[in-house]
């Protein structure tokens, strides 16, 4: 395993704030668990559904809601560990080629909830080949600001789907928790989506 | 082999927009009567876990989902569906099932005859059908369960009602 993840200059949870406020009309899935508490973090709304468990299942639940929404950008922010774990989703999203999703995994390459151990990523899978080599075209990793600030306005308006690999730094953060009743959770999206009669 | 046929139809009142599977040959004709339709969004998967995710994401957008599986893929589908227990979210599986009728592979067996308590300790409201004349009222009444009762649920097909498979012996 490779320690270069802690000197990574990207911070998790500036991340999740640029990328929250980039659009205040983007629906937002989170993944278990780091992306859920940088969200959180960052500003906890309806239109996040934050996963607590269901690891694996983020780009898949991403998938459906941007079917279901074509006229919404949909953005799916996940973890490394989260998204190794349903990597063949990738390949089922590709095939949909839905025009309004974008995924960017936050990868510190580290299973961040379980005591920091490596994932693949730290030492040889690359996420970034393995969603071009699963069909998405348009692939890339972000590692600085510079890179960020300028990907800004084709992760939340480009033409989908759109896979973003964004290096961040291996660090020790505190909790910054969001519901964890799912009932809540998915009625106060869809409350907030589709309006009161949704519920 | 009309009850497909049945099915289909039943999606079609209900308002399916969403159709998840993993290709199977039970299912084969409904599979492609979903893929043909232009209402409807057919999405093939890679495992089942990923249908019971992509249903969630859709309810959450206000679409309708329904999966298609064969039994042996239920148990890809254990951990995710505490998604849909856990949030409550209404959930439909079509299940065609192995390890029944005249099954030629024992390595179905397992699955096959496990699924009704597999499905049940994970949450589900399970039906079984084996009569295809049955087959279009019960797929109604399935959906009508997740999608006004907001409650998940599967429907099993019996494996009477599918072509025997014999690997060519």
């Amino acid at each position: 395993m490779s320690d270069r993840a802690e000197d990574f200059p990207l911070h998790r949870r500036d991340v999740a704030k640029i990328l929250l406020n980039a659009r205040d009309d983007m629906l937002i899935v989170t993944g278990l668990g780091s992306t859920n508490w940088d969200f959180t973090a960052a500003g906890d709304s309806p239109r996040i559904f934050p996963l607590w468990g269901a690891m694996g299942g983020a780009v898949m639940m991403g998938l459906g809601l941007a079917l279901a929404q074509p006229a919404k950008r949909v953005m799916v922010a996940t973890g490394d560990g989260e998204m190794l774990m349903g990597i063949g989703s990738l390949a089922t999203v590709a095939v949909q080629a839905p025009k309004n999703l974008t995924i960017c995994v936050f990868d510190n390459e580290r299973y961040g909830e379980t005591g920091m151990q490596a994932t693949h990523t730290a030492s040889v899978a690359d996420l970034a080949a393995t969603a071009h080599g699963l069909g998405f075209a348009d692939t890339g990793i972000i590692k600085t600001d510079e890179e960020l600030n300028k990907s800004l306005d084709h992760l939340t308006t480009g033409d989908g789907p759109v896979f973003r690999v964004i290096k961040v730094r291996a660090e020790p953060l505190d909790f910054v928790l969001p519901s964890k009743d799912g009932v809540h959770l998915k009625n106060r999206f869809r409350q907030a989506l589709l309006g009161d009669s949704a519920l | 082999m009309d009850w497909p046929d049945d099915i289909f139809a039943a999606f079609k009142d209900a308002g399916v927009d969403q159709v998840a599977y993993v290709p199977d040959a039970g299912h084969k004709k409904l599979i492609n009567a979903c893929i043909a339709d232009n209402d409807i969004k057919a999405i093939s998967l890679t495992t089942e876990e990923e249908g019971v995710a992509l249903s969630a994401g859709a309810w959450l957008g206000g679409e309708k989902c329904v999966m298609l599986m064969q039994s042996s893929g239920v148990g890809n589908c254990i951990n995710m569906l505490s998604l849909i227990e856990t949030c409550r979210f209404p959930f439909v599986a079509f299940v065609t099932m192995r390890g029944q009728w005249h099954e030629f592979n024992p390595w179905q067996m397992p699955m096959g005859t496990t699924t009704k308590k597999t499905l049940e300790l994970a949450g589900l409201l399970v039906e079984e059908v084996e009569d295809p004349a049955d087959v279009g009222a019960q797929a109604a009444a399935i959906l009508h369960k997740a999608f006004v009762g907001q409650q998940s649920a599967a429907l099993l097909l019996s494996q009477r009602l599918v072509p025997v498979k014999t690997f060519g012996k």
